[in-house]
């Protein structure tokens, strides 16, 4: 790298450093293999550690969970989500939410719908949100990052000049701030404001480990054979690249599930409410906190199970693929 | 190290006069924008028209924004449509200001005075009970989504218990203002029910704030103990039979702080963002809130100033950070 770690002269410098050295990880592999069987790639020898780690094992545990509940969710949901059935209950003054009765074991919402099947239904949205966020910041920053760390030159400092500037305002700030720019809020607008938020973390970690393995040996054994500088990109560096791409896309899914309760604690969340989102849930929620808090410590407890679950694959993986702490 | 401070500085002017101009052109192109936001979707085109034309939003872009650069160099950044009407946004932002850094300070506090120490006694005892369990209540501590905490813990001590206030920064108490810092001016001023009051206003925001910071301050003092543990110079200063005191005060804890210190400096940023969650569910009147309100009421001077300073104080906390690691790091100085 032509940069002390450092970065001693840019503007948070500090948080920059730390995605390089997540970055850094993605050179190490190669070099921290040797020790594995020839023919052994690193996926495999990655999920023969993974495969004996109770706390991955855990966070995989309630992730499959969380996907066969969003998957089978009509057929789990006891009643149709959207369905007023205990409307004839609900009185604005006196009562404004049913409580839990035969047939609804955790009751209604302030419209009279039956909130377990909200909860499992709500599952499928949630997925959807922190699924498509995770993706498109994820291409987003691929783009960028492949742009700057593959040519470098004035195509690395333009781009990386435009990084930084995101990278200077907080995360969820950014998320906030591009949300309230939609005239229109709607769960695409959410998603579209996690992204942007995340994608220039993306953008820096890959293009740190582009730059790492521009020098190093694979690299260079491909360009003396004449490999095309688009097949040196595309087959020799990214794929080198993805480790630590895959354990930041993992720590994100878990952060756009809770953005995507913040963005609606604000107001700035999808209003339309006849398909659940457990943040928007727990959003609509507030209102009640006082005398009900049940409805915001459903979708609440949801949420915190299915972060923490992604959060401990993430951290489970980080582990795994970073040579270092091997043991 | 002057130089180094000087170039830091000019980067941070830049960086935040590109993100000046980004965010103006990014606001004036929003559909609606003020003109609704002050007027509402029912107002009659001629009342469109005449404010459009008072706010000198029907000229050129870049003139706006000339003309936005000319009054911003005599402080004047606008007046506020939604948080406080009439009022100047600069005006908003210096009057809310140290809410937020008194809360930040308390948080951070927290953080670290936990973070540290509980991070070290996991690694030392890794593997240990005490070791997994903190490592699985910090990271359940990252799962829970800010404002739900501040609701729970408002819930069940200032609610339900009645032992800490519900919400603002100081009850009915004839308190003298000094410095906008409530606990410091009641200690400044003698008036020790006021700085007590403030105190007590202090802690659930505080403690809801901190969790975060907490969390990640936790887990790198554990990861960078566990590194430091196992490095060649802690086997060096172990075979030449130091005490342990002095093995873990000068060569483990002082290696390890470094990658902390970094964190912390990171964590900042997050504490502005996390603090809009927080001074909302407390009504703190800070910066945070006024930076919800101006989101809900689409106040774009106030936005514009607010991101414009969050921004600014990441990159000045960042570098203040850099300046620190090199008092710390001996080798960086070098560099």
């Amino acid at each position: 790298m032509s940069e002390s770690p450092q970065h001693g002269w840019r503007p948070g410098a500090a948080k920059k450093a730390r995605i390089d050295a997540l970055a850094a990880t993605a050179a190490i592999n190669d070099a921290g293999s040797v020790d594995e069987k020839p023919g052994v790639s690193l996926i495999a020898s990655a999920w023969k550690r993974l495969r004996r780690d109770r706390i991955f094992l855990l966070g995989l545990g309630i992730t499959i969970l969380f996907l066969l509940v969003a998957a089978f969710a009509p057929l789990i949901a006891p009643h149709d989500p959207s369905a007023r059935l205990l409307i004839d209950q609900v009185r604005p003054q006196s009562n404004p939410v049913p409580g839990p009765q035969s047939g609804f074991p955790l009751g209604a919402d302030d419209l009279g719908r039956d909130l377990l099947s909200r909860l499992i239904v709500g599952s499928r949205q949630t997925l959807i949100v922190c699924v498509f966020a995770t993706i498109f910041s994820l291409l987003g920053g691929l783009i960028l990052g492949t742009l700057a760390g593959a040519f470098g030159g004035w195509i690395d400092s333009t781009v990386m000049r435009f990084v930084d500037i995101m990278l200077s305002i907080p995360s969820l700030l950014l998320a906030f701030s591009v949300a309230a720019m939609a005239s229109k809020p709607s769960q695409w607008t959410v998603i579209i404001a996690i992204s942007i938020a995340y994608l220039p973390i993306f953008a820096r970690l890959l293009r740190g480990s582009m730059l790492a393995q521009r020098h190093s040996d694979h690299v260079l054994a491909a360009r003396s054979l004449g490999v095309k500088q688009s097949a040196i990109v595309f087959r020799h560096m990214l794929p080198n690249s993805l480790g630590p791409v895959i354990v930041q896309a993992t720590l994100v899914l878990a952060t756009a599930v809770i953005d995507a309760a913040a963005l609606s604690f604000l107001g700035l969340g999808n209003p339309d409410d006849r398909q659940p989102e457990w943040g928007q849930m727990l959003g609509a929620a507030q209102k009640f906190l006082a005398d009900y808090p049940h409805l915001a410590f459903y979708p609440a407890a949801c949420i915190i199970v299915v972060a923490f679950g992604f959060t401990l694959m993430g951290e489970s993986l980080r582990e795994a693929l970073d040579p270092k702490s091997r043991r | 190290m002057l130089r180094f401070i000087v170039r830091r500085l000019a980067q941070m002017v830049g960086v935040v006069f590109v993100l000046s101009l980004l965010l103006f052109i990014w606001l004036r192109m929003l559909p609606g924008g003020t003109v609704s936001a002050i007027l509402g979707d029912r107002a009659t085109p001629e009342s469109r028209e005449r404010l459009t034309k008072a706010l000198g939003l029907d000229e050129p872009i870049w003139v706006q924004y000339w003309t936005y650069l000319k009054r911003a160099v005599t402080g004047n950044f606008g007046a506020s449509t939604a948080v406080l009407p009439g009022r100047d946004a600069f005006d908003i932002f210096l009057t809310r200001f140290p809410a937020t850094i008194e809360l930040s300070f308390f948080a951070i506090m927290i953080a670290i005075v936990l973070g540290i120490p509980l991070g070290y006694l996991a690694a030392r005892r890794r593997a240990s009970f005490f070791d997994n369990a903190s490592v699985i209540v910090s990271l359940i501590g990252v799962a829970v989504p800010v404002f739900f905490l501040a609701f729970l813990l408002k819930y069940i001590f200032a609610v339900k218990l009645g032992w800490l206030p519900v919400s603002g920064r100081q009850g009915n108490i004839d308190a003298t203002r000094v410095t906008g810092f409530f606990v410091l001016d009641g200690l400044i001023t003698r008036e020790w029910d006021a700085a007590w009051d403030a105190f007590k206003h202090l802690i659930l925001p505080a403690v809801t704030l901190s969790t975060i910071p907490f969390a990640v301050i936790f887990r790198i003092t554990r990861a960078s103990v566990l590194e430091v543990l196992d490095e060649d110079f802690v086997r060096t200063a172990e075979s030449k039979g130091l005490t342990n005191r002095v093995i873990r005060g000068r060569h483990v804890l002082r290696n390890a702080l470094l990658p902390v210190v970094t964190t912390i400096g990171l964590q900042v940023g997050g504490l502005l963002a996390g603090a809009i969650l927080t001074e909302t569910v407390f009504s703190f009147g800070g910066i945070g809130e006024a930076l919800a309100l101006s989101f809900r009421g689409r106040d774009y001077a106030v936005l514009q100033v607010l991101i414009m300073a969050s921004a600014a104080i990441f990159v000045l906390v960042n570098l203040v950070v850099d300046i620190l690691y090199a008092v710390i790091d001996p080798r960086v100085r070098t560099r």
